[in-house]
């Protein structure tokens, strides 16, 4: 008898603690954070600079993209949008209405539409990026990452950056940047 | 005294989290009753219908032409559409009308599905359920589904055409084109 009542007992502890737990859990990682490990080469030397020896692990905040508020040069992962199940993790190269640059895509130059990002790996020619598929839409963005967390002598915040020589061609705070004869 | 208001309090808190989170929960990854506005739908979503729209078909990628779904707009992120699907990865799309006398084909590329083509993942949810006011009844019932021998008599893309599965090339991915189908469809 007491033994069922334990048991009895137990059950219902757990249950309730599981309806609590679960839905917790994913409220979070839904909207304010969680963390992945990246794989693949597209993001070195920023990500991953050591290989597939010792994957980076980094914090996504979903928090900061809920209004999908996102600058140059920030790291975000993104829906693929060759594949939903996928998700990539590129730098922001131009937001709506930069003239970029393109590497390698069929349009030499091209002004990225409204509501969508131009990303690219910082790793050129190992990434599979906008310059493959085109710009991607905002709605796509799923996070920002924003520490490394694992290994822990990487441990660090991601600032934003943009190396010069990829930055838009027009738009960039209003003032034009040429000179990039080829 | 205190320390009951406290316990209350902290409680309160508890159970509001708890039963926030499972709101949650079930409105990003079951579905949720949504109301559709605008008259691109006619006549099979009138203005301000109220519908149910599951997302558990998303989740497993089972999306089918024909279907009607929600997703988010490319161009505004903030904004949801509500259209039906005309075409899926790999399938043909004649973007040209009924009269023109050249056809213009285009491929839908891959992981998009043609609404001028949107990527797969922007899709929310599958409309699923309507729920419809009468004499203060509330009535359900489902939509007419999948109506695949019907794909060349849709309301909302009159232009548009599918033939299944003639080639797994995908050939367009330029935000330009897209915009350009955006605009036929909306013409």
């Amino acid at each position: 008898m007491a033994q069922t009542g334990f048991g009895r007992r137990y059950f219902k502890a757990f249950v309730s603690g599981f309806f609590v737990a679960v839905p917790v859990t994913v409220t979070v990682l839904d909207r304010l954070a969680y963390v992945a490990r990246v794989e693949g080469a597209s993001m070195q030397p920023s990500l991953n600079p050591d290989g597939e020896s010792s994957p980076d692990v980094v914090l996504l905040n979903r928090w900061s993209v809920r209004n999908y508020q996102v600058q140059r040069g920030d790291i975000v992962s993104v829906l693929s949008p060759k594949d939903p199940q996928q998700k990539i993790i590129k730098r922001v190269i131009g937001i709506e209405g930069d003239f970029i640059k393109t590497l390698g895509y069929k349009n030499r130059y091209v002004r990225v539409p409204d509501g969508h990002l131009w990303i690219e790996g910082d790793h050129h020619g190992h990434s599979f990026d906008s310059n493959t598929f085109g710009a991607v839409s905002l709605g796509l963005v799923h996070g920002r990452a924003s520490h490394i967390i694992w290994p822990p002598s990487r441990w660090q915040r991601i600032k934003p950056s943009v190396s010069p020589e990829r930055r838009p061609l027009l738009n960039w705070d209003g003032a034009t940047e040429d000179g990039y004869d080829d | 005294m205190f320390r009951g208001f406290f316990v209350k309090t902290i409680s309160f808190v508890g159970y509001t989290v708890q039963y926030g989170c499972i709101a949650h929960c079930a409105f990003e990854h079951i579905g949720k009753f949504v109301s559709c506005s605008g008259p691109s739908m006619e006549p099979t979503i009138t203005n301000h219908n109220v519908f149910f729209s599951e997302r558990v078909s998303r989740h497993l990628c089972r999306i089918q032409k024909g279907d009607i779904v929600i997703a988010k707009s490319p161009f505004d992120p903030k904004m949801n559409i509500c259209k039906r699907v005309i075409g899926l990865e790999g399938d043909k799309v004649c973007t040209s009308g009924p009269s023109d006398v050249f056809k213009t084909h285009t491929y839908v590329p891959r992981g998009h599905v043609c609404y001028g083509p949107i990527p797969y993942a922007l899709i929310r949810g599958r409309v699923f359920l309507k729920v419809m006011r009468i004499q203060s009844h509330f009535l359900t019932y489902t939509l007419p589904q999948r109506p695949n021998h019907k794909l060349f008599e849709f309301e909302l893309l009159p232009f548009y055409v599918v033939f299944f599965n003639e080639s797994q090339t995908s050939s367009i991915n330029d935000p330009f084109l897209i915009l350009l189908l955006f605009e036929i469809a909306n013409k």
